[in-house]
């Protein structure tokens, strides 16, 4: 249980993966202008990273160790990934259009998101049990959704707030995501095993 | 061999996905454009046409696939702009022609000779009259649309400004030199030439 | 975690926990006219009704130019529910009926009737007085609160006969008769608790009966002791005292504010968006309460108030009653200020008062107050916004527990939908915010500006939601009359060619016969040949 405990806590800060492993930063940048659209593209990130995690688990050990085809790795994961995202860019489009809209082009993007498919090899490359995949995908999808949703709250605030000409647009924005990434450093004495 | 075992189950495999794809596409299928509604509601309505569309729905479909850009709409002015523009995830731009101050239309009656013709390009039917009966306009419903100036033979149509009631009076934002600065800076965030 | 700060902060004893809704400001009271007995003011040249006095509709006129009315008759028909009557508040002949700039920050006018007295300050009686008001309905009494014009002399003025209601969802448990006054400068609830007491509590006493509540609770602050001894004697006096409890309070601002009084009394915080009578709670002002009790009890209709004029440009603030339609201009000279030059005066209290540009404006149900300040003291106290440098004072200071730095910020950069998520419509318009900040920022001319324009966009949206319905219709109708005419058309078209074709049949039958005789016949009546379409 303590292993599991771990397992997640460490996907959703320690070893977060917007500022620590530095994976998935396009949307990061790219939709956080605004709380709401962030939090949609948290939960659709949510849902792909958790059955992508899933599904190339199921992929790795019923289909690809058993048929010795393991360097199929990539090709398969980008196809389970590409379908999610097809499906959750449908689904979006019937319950929520103007997110749908909002998002625009990383919607689809998420299909080559590293940090999607950075997810599903790292769980390989660790030898989780299922169940720790699982966990392990829906703990680094929550990260994102965390580190998402504050970053673009406090857009929002730098919004109105007196910035040097100099410092307008992208360049505050990165500093402000340096920052942040300094921050979660600070997660990283969090747990002594 | 074994290569040809690879090809044939990730071909397999992809199959399975597509197959599942095609029934989730025809399951999530999306009737009409909800976009297109959605810019609807945000539009003032005036049925105007100086969006150079017969109407604000129709603008409103041109503007949800993308055919036109969203500064067209005149009556509306920036904060529409804005908020479409915010809708659909675009740059916004400024609107060409100037805001003007709201307007109702007024029909001088004693000059009019009951031709009925602006009652017919009225875009709200806010004109009532009968044939050679003098016709006036309910104010209250008159969008300022100015479609009736042109059709009239008599030039009896006026466009009134509306003049500021006790009820509809707001605020003025605080005078002081920050709140400008404050204003012109939400227009520099905006990528907008004040 | 906004709340965790707090709990430190009471924990350190940094803000003093004497107080039970949140926030709020200890100010400077200023009352200079604690200790005045109330004078009745004269009688002006002139007065003035404007058509609208309190929250809603505004009323019609009832009289013409000519007219003779007496004091409490009716002049203005109220329009709609949310409105009440307006009424003469002395005999006199109306002389004109025209635009006339009101008591309001616009500095716009309103229909106003004029009338001249005639010095016989004749009485209307079509109000009966109804002293036995145990034995009548509530609805009844209801009538007469509305009929006597009675609105909220808190400062709101909201028709008060709305309130109350004997509803059957919302049962009232407590009536909480508010006898704060936080205003700095203002004396006037003070001094009629002091001379009115009994009225007052009779007042309470209908309220109750009105709305069948148990409990009563007069609520007064510790700088007012003696108006709360005052009313604690009326209350054994009428024998009240079992369902009647005075309450002294810690002075602190804004804790006359509606919500924050019940706040602070019963602990239960009125819910965003919802009406105190929603957690069984219905709060009065101690005017109102005497204004009822004079329409119920006496059948005077709405006429007069007690009235604080004070400032520091006055040499002799008084505490007066003012009959509606007094000029403002008029009341200060009684007390001896001679012009209105360097003097800026202020309808209301200092925090939430508006200054008066013009000063012949009438003094109208809503002025608790009329303040004559040196223009010096109000130009020194007057500082050019600076930066925001996030001190979060406004937000310590906040009664109703918002944000007002970041509700300024999105008011100030017009991102309206923002401050509403801020919940902006939860702002009081107390001014503690302000009032606090160190960077000087008129956090609550933000506000305003701020509700004036989400206000806007709403009508603009009811109205564009309006204008579409009616050209879907139009587009419908149109539609409907084409296709009518082109069924008419076809349906034209088809007898046009059955009747051609049966001709045709005809002329080729008699081509059959060959008879020479009959042809020329036919060529005596031309077959109609089917014309071109028309």
């Amino acid at each position: 249980m303590t292993e599991f405990a771990l397992i997640l806590l460490s996907a959703v800060l320690v070893n977060n993966y917007v500022l620590t492993k530095f994976l998935g930063i396009c949307p990061f940048l790219g939709v956080s202008g605004k709380v709401e659209t962030a939090i949609g593209m948290s939960f659709a990130v949510m849902f792909v990273m958790t059955l992508a995690s899933t599904a190339s688990w199921l992929i790795q050990q019923l289909i690809l160790v058993p048929l010795d085809m393991v360097y199929m790795q990539t090709v398969f994961f980008i196809l389970i990934i590409a379908g999610l995202v097809q499906f959750v860019e449908m689904v979006m489009h019937k319950t929520s259009p103007v997110l749908y809209q909002g998002l625009g082009i990383f919607l689809p993007l998420i299909t080559t998101n590293c940090a999607v498919l950075g997810v599903a090899i790292l769980n390989v490359q660790q030898d989780y049990s299922f169940f720790a995949s699982v966990l392990y995908g829906f703990g680094a999808a929550v990260g994102f959704a965390i580190v998402l949703v504050l970053f673009s709250g406090l857009r929002e605030r730098i919004e109105g707030a007196p910035i040097p000409e100099v410092f307008k647009g992208s360049p505050i924005t990165l500093i402000t995501a340096g920052m942040m990434a300094l921050a979660f450093m600070g997660f990283a004495g969090l747990v002594k095993v | 061999m074994h290569i040809l075992l690879s090809l044939s189950v990730f071909s397999g495999f992809a199959l399975l996905v597509g197959i599942g794809l095609a029934f989730a596409s025809r399951y999530f299928h999306v009737e009409g454009d909800p976009l297109a509604d959605k810019i609807d509601a945000l539009l003032p309505q005036t049925q105007c046409g100086q969006c150079g569309y017969p109407g604000c729905r129709p603008y409103a479909n041109a503007v949800a696939a993308l055919e036109v850009d969203v500064n067209h709409c005149v009556p509306g002015g920036e904060r529409t702009m804005l908020q479409i523009a915010d809708m659909m995830g675009v740059e916004p731009k400024a609107i060409e022609a100037e805001e003007t101050a709201p307007v109702v239309a007024f029909i001088r009656e004693d000059e009019c000779i009951g031709c009925t013709l602006c009652i017919k390009a009225c875009p709200v039917d806010c004109i009532i009259g009968a044939p050679k009966q003098y016709h006036t306009i309910i104010t209250d419903h008159c969008t300022g649309c100015t479609l009736c100036l042109e059709p009239c033979p008599v030039d009896c149509i006026d466009m009134l400004e509306v003049p500021e009631t006790l009820e509809k009076w707001a605020w003025p934002v605080p005078g002081t030199e920050r709140a400008k600065v404050g204003v012109e800076r939400k227009h520099q965030h905006e990528g907008i030439d004040v | 975690m906004f709340n965790l700060l707090h709990t430190i902060k009471h924990a350190l004893h940094l803000t003093p926990q004497s107080h039970a809704f949140r926030g709020g400001v200890h100010l400077s009271e200023f009352k200079r006219t604690a200790t005045k007995a109330s004078e009745q003011c004269p009688m002006p040249r002139v007065l003035m009704y404007p058509v609208k006095q309190h929250i809603g509709q505004a009323c019609e006129p009832l009289v013409k130019v000519g007219d003779r009315v007496l004091r409490g008759q009716k002049i203005g028909k109220s329009q709609g529910y949310v409105s009440v009557p307006i009424h003469a508040s002395t005999s006199g002949i109306v002389t004109k009926i025209e635009n006339h700039i009101i008591p309001h920050p616009s500095g716009m006018g309103l229909p106003t009737i004029f009338v001249e007295p005639d010095g016989l300050d004749e009485v209307d009686e079509s109000l009966i007085p109804l002293p036995n008001y145990r034995s009548l309905s509530p609805v009844e009494l209801r009538e007469r609160v509305r009929i006597a014009g009675i609105a909220g002399l808190g400062g709101a003025v909201f028709p008060t006969f709305i309130k109350l209601l004997k509803d059957k969802l919302h049962s009232i448990e407590t009536v909480i008769l508010n006898g704060i006054e936080c205003e700095p400068w203002l004396t006037n609830d003070h001094q009629l608790m002091l001379e009115k007491s009994h009225q007052i509590i009779t007042g309470l006493d209908i309220v109750m009966h009105m709305v069948g509540a148990q409990s009563a609770i007069v609520a007064i602050e510790d700088n007012t002791m003696d108006a709360a001894f005052v009313m604690q004697n009326a209350v054994e006096d009428m024998k009240l005292s079992q369902v009647i409890k005075v309450e002294v309070l810690p002075t602190i601002y804004p804790q006359g504010g509606e919500k924050q009084l019940i706040q602070a009394l019963t602990g239960k915080e009125v819910p965003a968006g919802r009406l105190p009578i929603h957690i069984g709670v219905l709060s009065t002002n101690v005017g109102t309460a005497k204004a009822i009790h004079d329409a119920v009890c006496l059948g005077e209709a709405m006429t007069e108030r007690l009235v604080t004029v004070s400032g520091d440009a006055l040499p002799s603030p008084k505490n007066m009653f003012v009959r509606f339609g007094t000029p403002v201009c008029f009341v200060l000279e009684q007390c001896g200020l001679d012009s209105c030059d360097d003097v800026n005066i202020i309808h209301g209290g200092p925090m939430m008062g508006e200054i008066l540009r013009p000063t012949d404006i009438p003094v109208v149900k809503a002025s608790n107050g009329l303040l004559a300040m040196k223009k010096a003291t109000v130009m020194a106290s007057h500082h050019e916004e600076e930066p925001c440098i996030r001190c979060g004072d406004c937000s310590d200071a906040c009664p109703a527990g918002l944000m007002p730095n970041l509700l300024a910020m999105h008011c100030k950069e017009e991102q309206f939908e923002r401050a509403e998520n801020y919940q902006l419509f939860d702002c009081i318009e107390c001014g503690a915010c302000s009032y606090v900040c160190p960077s000087h920022i008129p956090l609550v001319h933000y506000f305003r500006f701020g509700k004036g324009q989400v206000a806007k966009i709403r009508r603009e949206k009811v109205f564009a939601e309006e204008s579409r319905q009616r050209s879907e219709s139009r587009d419908l109708r149109l539609r409907k009359e084409q296709e009518e005419k082109e069924e008419k058309r076809r349906i034209a078209q088809e007898k046009k060619e059955a009747r051609a074709a049966a001709l045709a049949a005809q002329a080729a039958a008699a081509t059959d016969v060959a008879d020479e005789a009959l042809t020329e016949t036919v060529s005596e009546k031309p077959a109609p040949t089917p014309k071109a379409e028309s």
